[in-house]
């Protein structure tokens, strides 16, 4: 190709990049502006005073702040392994040409892909029925199962462990379940690798669900406690024991650049791994179609 | 009825393999389902539980679906959801298809490479997160963008309550959300096209150009086809937190800025009106179901190859 091409499009996709990971070097440079200084001048790209005010400030509500992290470590770790443990057993299943009831079965999830009971019911069955309403279960089981996944993964399964693989195993008198543990799973960890990371995802950065069902706030996950971040921060402030002795630090709450400085910290582990996962990402788009 | 016992029997170990979903699938998602009555009812909470609720609520027959339907906001919700998702599924799909073009022609493998994880860091984030990013460049007092009409010794403007811009910022995030993940869904499929078709193009004396538009793109239309149809039936739905979190939950903005989820959500959370949100709710199911059946219907005639099922 024209050298001089070349150079235009690496310069027109350098702009794009920039556009994607601008915002956060900026919040991240916010963060660490002195509030004064936003006060006067607004966010600025290089600020004229620079301060960690922010980042001792949400050292003072530590307490609120680790218990939020808390939460979304566990609905995400427990959430995953429960995802992946239900769709792996559901789509190995329904991919198995043994299992007579498997067309059923793999109608029952499909057709939650067409039609869906929506949200108000769906609101009512949790609070109501399954009286879900302010526990850790609230967050963790809604998200637990995904119709997607599963015709995704059958498809994987139906692809990559073919049943003369495991023929040789049931010949030699193993059980299903452990032919399953100890031969499918292992041949199917990039295809569980891709549910999983989807799944660790969808949970770290909900707040939808916590939206819905949470008010309780020692059951806050980081991203709602994130999004109601104004009203939280005052109430985070009268809750500091040593308020006085803290107050004293600052001469104004760095409102402003304690809210980057929140966003700064719940992005930064997903900021720092995601290039690290990527590919599994990009590997689960080829795994399935939807068609056998 | 012996062989069916028998039957399930056999099969017992692959039923107990199903047995969670198949819990999950009734509790989430076919019990919400048979909720969906709830929208020609007038919900009573009964102290005998849900199923109690609901079967005692008086029904109205369509009275939900016709106060729905007598206020402006059906109008306004269905014209947001339909006129933003073609919007994104017109220029989502040129977008990623372009981006992913551009990418496999860089020369730097290197840098095409860092490129696409840099491109691919708004799909990971959340949209509250997405909303701080927005509202660092419109805040009124602070952001970056006033700052710049600032020096230019213009007035500031109050973004999170003037409607005018917000189709523009919208679709601009929706767009910075999701090229990434397109592009590198078309990249994906780009690399995997066999070379010989590109070598015999040259042999012909094909222009770059040529080849991009007589083999890659000739080989890309059945994901475009596959992509686009799941898209059209899922025109009826939004993606909640970009219509939510990103103009900050403003009522100044309702008007260009509410779609059926948000209308459902509010409808629900602070109104309580369980009947009428409840009937927008199975309105967006019902037409979303219809388009997916016809869409694949339509595909089915013309490619059947490439229809969804």
């Amino acid at each position: 190709m024209h050298p001089a091409v070349n150079a235009i499009i690496s310069v027109l996709l350098g702009i794009f990049t920039l556009v994607c990971i601008f915002p956060f070097i900026y919040v991240v440079i916010i963060s660490f502006t002195s509030e004064e200084s936003i006060v006067r001048n607004g966010f600025e790209l290089i600020p004229k005073e620079w301060s960690i005010d922010a980042y001792s400030y949400l050292w003072s509500m530590k307490e609120q702040l680790f218990q939020s992290y808390g939460v979304t470590l566990i609905i995400t770790i427990v959430g995953t392994v429960i995802s992946v443990l239900m769709i792996s057993f559901y789509s190995y299943a329904i991919s198995r040409p043994q299992f007579k009831y498997r067309r059923f079965f793999t109608f029952l999830a499909f057709f939650t892909m067409l039609f869906s009971g929506g949200l108000v019911p769906t609101y009512i069955v949790v609070t109501q029925f399954l009286e879900l309403k302010n526990t850790i279960w609230a967050l963790i089981l809604p998200l637990a199962m995904n119709a997607f996944y599963i015709i995704i993964m059958r498809t994987f399964f139906l692809k990559s462990v073919s049943e003369s693989i495991l023929e040789s195993a049931r010949i030699d008198g193993a059980s299903e379940w452990r032919i399953f543990f100890q031969i499918v799973f292992p041949l199917s960890l990039p295809g569980l690798a891709t549910i999983a990371l989807f799944s660790t995802l969808g949970y770290w950065n909900d707040w939808f669900t916590a939206l819905l069902y949470i008010d309780e706030p020692s059951l806050v996950p980081l991203q709602s406690l994130l999004m109601k971040i104004e009203a939280n921060l005052e109430f985070m402030r009268q809750n500091v024991d040593v308020s006085l002795m803290q107050q004293s630090l600052f001469d104004t709450i760095p409102q402003e650049s304690a809210k980057m400085a929140m966003v700064v910290i719940a992005t930064l582990p997903i900021a720092v791994s995601y290039p690290f996962f990527q590919k599994y990402f990009i590997s689960g788009l080829t795994i399935g179609g939807v068609k056998e | 009825m012996k062989r069916i016992l028998g039957d399930l029997y056999k099969n017992r170990i692959w039923l107990l393999m199903v047995l969670p979903g198949t819990i999950w699938l009734l509790l989430f998602s076919y019990l919400p389902m048979f909720g969906q009555v709830l929208a020609f009812k007038k919900f009573r909470i009964h102290p005998d539980g849900f199923f109690a609720s609901v079967m005692n609520s008086d029904w109205v027959g369509w009275d939900n679906f016709k106060y729905l339907f007598s206020t402006n906001d059906a109008f306004v919700i269905t014209r947001n959801t339909i006129l933003y998702n073609l919007v994104f599924i017109v220029l989502g799909l040129v977008a990623a298809v372009v981006t992913a073009i551009l990418l496999s022609e860089l020369v730097n493998k290197k840098l095409s490479k860092f490129y696409q994880t840099g491109m691919l860091f708004p799909h990971f984030i959340s949209w509250v997160i997405g909303s701080y990013f927005v509202f660092t460049f419109l805040s009124t007092e602070f952001g970056l963008v006033n700052n710049v009409l600032g020096w230019f010794g213009k007035e500031p403007i109050s973004w999170y309550s003037e409607s005018k811009y917000w189709p523009f910022i919208l679709i601009f995030m929706s767009l910075w959300k999701g090229i990434g993940y397109g592009s590198i869904v078309y990249l994906a499929s780009i690399v995997g096209i066999d070379k010989t078709y590109y070598e015999a193009a040259m042999i012909d004396g094909a222009s770059k150009w040529k080849q991009i538009k007589h083999v890659t793109l000739p080989m890309l239309k059945p994901l475009m086809i596959i992509l686009t149809i799941m898209n059209i039936g899922r025109i009826f739905n939004s993606d909640f937190g970009l219509f939510y979190q990103v103009p900050r939950d403003s009522g100044a903005l309702y008007s260009v800025t509410n779609v059926i989820d948000t209308y459902v959500y509010r409808g629900l959370m602070n109104l309580g009106d369980i009947g009428m949100s409840t009937a927008a709710g199975l309105y967006q199911s019902a037409v979303g179901f219809a388009l997916v059946m016809i869409t694949n219907y339509i595909v089915r005639k013309v490619d059947e190859e490439s229809a969804l099922f």
